[in-house]
């Protein structure tokens, strides 16, 4: 079973989000690795970046498949992981921890309230997950 | 473990595959300015490259071998009387920028394979050029495009895709400068109508649909789609790669469709990848004809009947040198002859019988997320088998161990741990029930030894390759020192 941290903010798209403040940590979640198999690309923002909300703001490459990841709020990037980038296996080890992507300074904290809490999304992988 | 060097590995300075005659023309020397100490070419005798060569073979699979139900790719047979054909010297030793009266044998095929498979679709023209299905799709939005500016309709900068179409439809909308909008299944696997409605307006282009779909299912509301998209003021593309399962039963042109691509690569027998270039004609209905890529050929008929080139009026322009891929025009030509009406209409229904076929005896055991009547090809789930730890590439690489050519994974995408069996109409039943009962046997294996089905293939030369590390360390070019590094780690 897929490691689900309470505490953090989830979207239907399977990002996680953790909140300091104005800004924001993201990053994809175990089940979105487990289901991808081994990583082996990462294309990320730069700071200065502006995103928003539910669009792409990267590409995530296993040797299943490549796939957008889709930005869980809006706002401007502040920083991106350059070490996951270089050793992209650690979105499989560590997806809440050492492969956090981006730091996002958020425009609008409100958006925040549209993002599920871990026992919903908890639900959501159990419904949607096995497809 | 090393296996097979490369020919250049083989390489010894001075030896020779043939000797070349005394030149029988005043020698002209080079100038030294312009030649080069060497060209890396690899110096091996005639018997070493055919050593070299056959015994690559020997790690190969092809359909000349066993089974090959790769979903979405149609590996039919290609009959070798098509090779012999494109042999013939009036159409194996030609140029295409010879005097058009000295080639006509060869124009005169061309546009009877544009007539041909203009009545087989029901398509008023048809253009040879594209090289591909992608390419063919590429042509055929483009087309789209010249044509709404044509009318000065501008704003419709849209292109609806349905989420079971092929991967490179979207893409090759986004490559065509429109913007990309998804439209989702409903329960039944068809383009989602009521959504579709919902997403047409004065902005919308075109939809691209694959249909058959990428589940190998027919949309059932195929009519109503190319009416709301009519309504709505745009065209329906309708990507062909799913032909094989529709001929001399179905014409996309009757049913409203503006724009097909044929892949002959797969429907018309013509070879795959290594085999052969790609072919992808595009047919279009009578209003975009004129957008068509040029040259065409057109037959002039003044008491005596020639054939010549000439360049529609809104011509979206040449999109191949030359008149495309020739080859397979000829090797096409040859299966539409050899078949004709009634046998294609045969290959169809044969295609989507063993399809049927093997889906009912295979839905037992692996999930079949849309119980319909399926028509050349079916998708079947590894989620039960999942749940033992084996996924599907797991038991791709265990059918290896058969002899047969896995099917497609993890494709199409709406369905997880996807696999999709394209058996086609040449396997005899025997070879149906044969990767029929391998699968049973995988399937056995998942619940009594799903390690063995993990570290599969067991019986291959080569067996499970690191996949990842071949990702994570692209290496792509051969190089002197790489080879030396190699002989040395030996």
């Amino acid at each position: 079973m897929a490691e689900i941290k309470s505490g953090l903010h989830y979207t239907k798209s399977h990002e996680w989000v953790k909140v300091d403040g104005d800004t924001v940590t993201m990053g994809v979640t175990d089940f979105a690795q487990s289901e991808l198999g081994d990583i082996t690309y990462l294309e990320l923002p730069e700071a200065g970046d502006s995103v928003s909300k539910s669009e792409p703001l990267g590409v995530i490459e296993s040797v299943k498949a490549a796939s957008d990841i889709y930005s869980p709020v809006s706002g401007e990037i502040v920083e991106a992981n350059d070490q996951a980038i270089d050793a992209p296996e650690s979105v499989n080890s560590s997806p809440y921890d050492d492969a956090w992507l981006v730091k996002i300074k958020l425009s609008d904290s409100s958006e925040l309230d549209e993002l599920m809490d871990s026992a919903t999304y908890e639900k959501f992988v159990e419904e949607e997950g096995g497809h | 473990m090393r296996t097979e060097p490369l020919i250049y590995e083989l390489s010894k300075p001075g030896r020779r595959g043939i000797s070349v005659p005394e030149p029988d023309v005043p020698v002209q020397e080079i100038p030294a300015n312009l030649q080069r100490d060497s060209l890396g070419l690899p110096e091996v005798s005639e018997i070493d490259v055919i050593r070299h060569f056959t015994r690559l073979s020997h790690l190969n699979h092809a359909i000349d071998i066993d089974f090959y139900p790769l979903g979405s790719c149609t590996m039919k047979y290609n009959p070798k009387i098509n090779e012999l054909m494109s042999k013939l010297p009036g159409y194996g030793s030609i140029h295409p920028e010879q005097d058009p009266a000295t080639i006509q044998g060869a124009m005169e095929l061309m546009y009877e394979l544009q007539e041909m498979l203009g009545e087989i679709s029901g398509f008023h023209q048809v253009s040879l050029q594209p090289a591909a299905g992608a390419h063919g799709e590429l042509t055929g939005v483009l087309m789209a495009r010249a044509y709404f500016e044509k009318r000065g309709e501008h704003q419709r900068r849209t292109v609806l895709v349905p989420d079971s179409a092929h991967g490179t439809n979207p893409a090759t909308a986004a490559m065509a400068g429109f913007d990309v909008v998804t439209v989702p299944s409903d329960d039944r696997g068809n383009a989602d109508v009521e959504k579709l409605r919902e997403l047409v307006g004065p902005d919308t282009a075109a939809l691209m649909i694959t249909n058959p779909n990428t589940l190998g299912l027919w949309d059932e509301s195929i009519m109503e789609v190319v009416d709301i998209v009519h309504e709505a003021g745009g065209l329906v593309y309708n990507d062909g790669a799913n032909f094989n399962a529709i001929l001399g039963i179905a014409r996309p042109g009757d049913l409203g469709i503006d724009i097909m691509h044929y892949n002959l690569h797969k429907t018309f027998s013509t070879p795959h990848g290594g085999g052969g270039p790609g072919s992808g004609p595009v047919g279009v209905a009578e209003h975009l004809a004129e957008y068509l890529p040029g040259p065409r050929v057109a037959k002039v008929d003044n008491g005596d009947v020639t054939y010549d080139w000439y360049q529609p009026k809104h011509t979206i322009g040449r999109i191949h040198g030359f008149h495309g891929n020739f080859g397979m025009h000829v090797r096409a030509y040859t299966y539409i002859r050899m078949n004709g009406a009634e046998g294609l209409r045969q290959i169809s229904e044969d295609a989507v019988l063993a399809a049927n076929y093997m889906m009912n005896k295979l839905k037992d055991r692996y999930t079949l997320r849309y119980d319909r009547t399926c028509m050349h090809e079916f998708v079947l789930s590894a989620n039960q088998q999942k749940k033992n730890g084996v996924r599907a590439l797991d038991i791709a690489k265990r059918l290896l161990d058969f002899g047969m050519h896995p099917p497609t994974v993890y494709f199409p995408l709406v369905v997880d741990e996807a696999m999709m069996i394209e058996p086609t109409e040449t396997e005899s039943i025997e070879s149906l029930d044969k990767f029929i009962a391998a699968m049973i046997q995988i399937d056995e294996e998942t619940k009594t030894n799903p390690d063995y089905v993990n570290s599969a293939p067991h019986d291959t030369f080569y067996k499970r390759l690191d996949e990842v590390g071949a990702n994570r360390n692209l290496n792509l070019r051969w190089t002197e020192e790489k080879a030396e590094e190699l002989v040395a780690a030996d």
